[in-house]
């Protein structure tokens, strides 16, 4: 599949705003997602060092 | 670490599964960027212009594996959910729990892609076909399960009942993907179904499958991360989260 | 002690007799509180009635809509009553004794179902008909809405209780009940008001019929033992 110009690359035969659409939600959700399990990872950690060593004053 | 015995149930303490998840993880992300951009390269530069629907059935790429996804994870959580409940595992019925949001996000994503293909394709956002209708109805089973889990307190109640509740929804999928077909062909509605013409160029097929392995890739990534969370969330008190925090730098 | 001076209440009592015991005394408590018995078909006919209300009184339209939207009035009301069907019993502490009684657990499941079903799904029942010519359904209709719902019902009560075994004494049980079993119902509800279309459309419902009766065989086999599970894990 040739395309003639990025412009033609991003109009996508008129379709551009479906299949970008898509597209954008799946990056969107797919990066978002792995960034809030971390969020969670992290956090839990921080959790448990809290609880095991209640007077540390960092968080 | 005595790493010489391998036993059936070695990864089912949460020290070890924590322990092997930490390199597993990076690999699976190396591998999801990988297949992800040899995907895309063949979906977008390679795989042709389709004859019927234009430049719009790339959406397909990953509207199908997406749905796939969706379906294969609501399996594998009940699975692991159901081992729980069996062998009183608590590492498997937090592995399932860290299944299920991703699992609603992916049948989130077939619906959405979904939708965006069906706009240009039939002129609606939405339409009441057997698999959509089936995905939507998936979509609230997982739902259903997140939200029972996360309303009891005790941990193992909350566990075995969410193992009950998914083995039931997995022998109810089969049940209500038939019976919305069968609703749908009554109906006359869907005449046009969900799949590309007919005649599936090869370089489509492969840029799909591609894309599949992808989003395996990032489901173990992203769940194993997530099963890392609970296992420090729920086993705070255990002496190997102890040391964990001691040879961990502080986030 | 030899066993043959165990009590009299307890020698040869089988699970059938703690089914009936179950089921006679769930009976008996509703009999006391009649209006809240009556509840469930009150909400369903209430319910019913907005529908012409909200979309209008032509009378073709709501022909075309009236099996759907009795199924789903059936579904909700059967739902609704459904939450309470172990709560009573688990806040005085009588259904921990039930589960504890030597015969298996299914026998007290298949008992609350029963009772919830003759409760609501009959009532629910016998009062489609009247509900069906309020929408102006005709003769083989209102017999296919009945037929149906006399399949149907049941599949409700039995996933129902399923579901409020789950979420015993949980605090947003009501809403959670509703979130886990409506996807689990809704093929009962396709073919149920499927046959009420297909026998307006002139043609045999014989096939939505089996297929109703095959879910509802299919239910009454699995739902009672996943109750019972559920029971168990929930009074642990």
């Amino acid at each position: 599949m040739t395309w003639n110009s990025a412009s033609e690359f991003f109009a996508m035969g008129g379709y551009g705003l479906y299949v970008w659409g898509s597209y954008a939600a799946a990056a969107a959700l797919m990066l978002l997602e792995p960034l809030l399990a971390q969020h969670r990872h992290r956090q839990a950690l921080r959790d448990a060092a809290a609880q095991t060593d209640p007077t540390e004053t960092d968080q | 670490m005595n790493a010489s015995t391998l036993r059936l149930f070695t990864f089912a303490a949460p020290s070890r599964f924590y322990a092997l998840t930490g390199w597993l993880i990076p690999v699976c992300w190396v591998a999801t960027l990988a297949f992800t951009a040899a995907g895309l390269y063949m979906g977008f530069f390679v795989a042709p212009t389709d004859a019927t629907q234009g430049e719009a059935y790339r959406i397909i790429f990953i509207h199908v594996p997406a749905a796939w996804m969706s379906m294969v994870l609501y399996l594998v959580m009940a699975f692991w959910a159901g081992v729980g409940w069996a062998f009183n595992a608590r590492m498997a019925s937090m592995l399932a729990r860290a299944i299920a949001p991703t699992g609603a996000m992916f049948t989130f994503l077939a619906l959405w892609t979904g939708a965006f293909w069906g706009k240009p394709t039939w002129g609606t956002w939405w339409v009441w076909d057997a698999r959509l209708t089936t995905e939507l109805i998936l979509l609230f089973l997982y739902l259903g399960y997140i939200a029972l889990v996360n309303a009891i307190d005790d941990m193992r109640r909350a566990d075995q009942a969410g193992a009950l509740l998914a083995l039931v929804g997995s022998v109810n999928v089969p049940i209500i993907y038939f019976s919305v077909k069968w609703w749908n062909t009554l109906h006359q509605g869907a005449t046009i179904s969900m799949t590309a013409a007919p005649k599936m160029a090869s370089t489509m097929l492969t840029a799909m499958l591609l894309l599949t392995v992808a989003f395996w890739a990032y489901a173990f990534a992203v769940v194993f991360t997530r099963a890392r969370a609970i296992a420090v969330e729920r086993e705070s008190h255990a002496g190997w989260v102890a040391d964990l925090l001691k040879t961990t730098i502080k986030p | 002690m030899k066993a043959s001076t165990v009590a009299p209440e307890t020698a040869g009592t089988s699970m059938a007799d703690l089914f009936v015991c179950v089921l006679m005394r769930d009976l008996k408590l509703a009999s006391r509180r009649r209006i809240d018995a009556l509840l469930p078909l009150a909400f369903f006919l209430v319910a019913l009635s907005l529908f012409p209300l909200g979309v209008g009184p032509e009378p073709q339209m709501l022909r075309d809509i009236a099996p759907g939207i009795v199924w789903v009035c059936a579904l909700l009301a059967s739902m609704l009553s459904v939450g309470s069907l172990f709560a009573g019993d688990h806040a005085d502490g009588s259904l921990e004794q039930m589960l504890l009684a030597p015969q298996p657990a299914i026998a007290v499941a298949a008992a609350k179902c029963t009772a919830h079903w003759l409760l609501t799904g009959l009532p629910l029942i016998v009062a489609s008909p009247l509900v069906g010519l309020l929408f102006g359904m005709s003769g083989p209709a209102l017999a296919a809405l009945v037929f149906g719902l006399l399949l149907g019902t049941p599949i409700l009560s039995l996933l129902g209780a399923l579901g409020a075994a789950l979420t015993l004494g949980l605090r947003s049980g009501g809403m959670l009940l509703i979130l886990i079993v409506l996807p689990l119902a809704t093929p009962a509800l396709i073919f149920g008001a499927g046959a009420v279309g297909t026998v307006e459309a002139g043609m045999s419902a014989a096939g939505h019929f089996s297929l109703l009766g095959a879910l509802l065989i299919v239910t009454a086999l699995g739902a009672p033992l996943a109750t019972a599970a559920a029971l168990r894990i929930s009074t642990e």
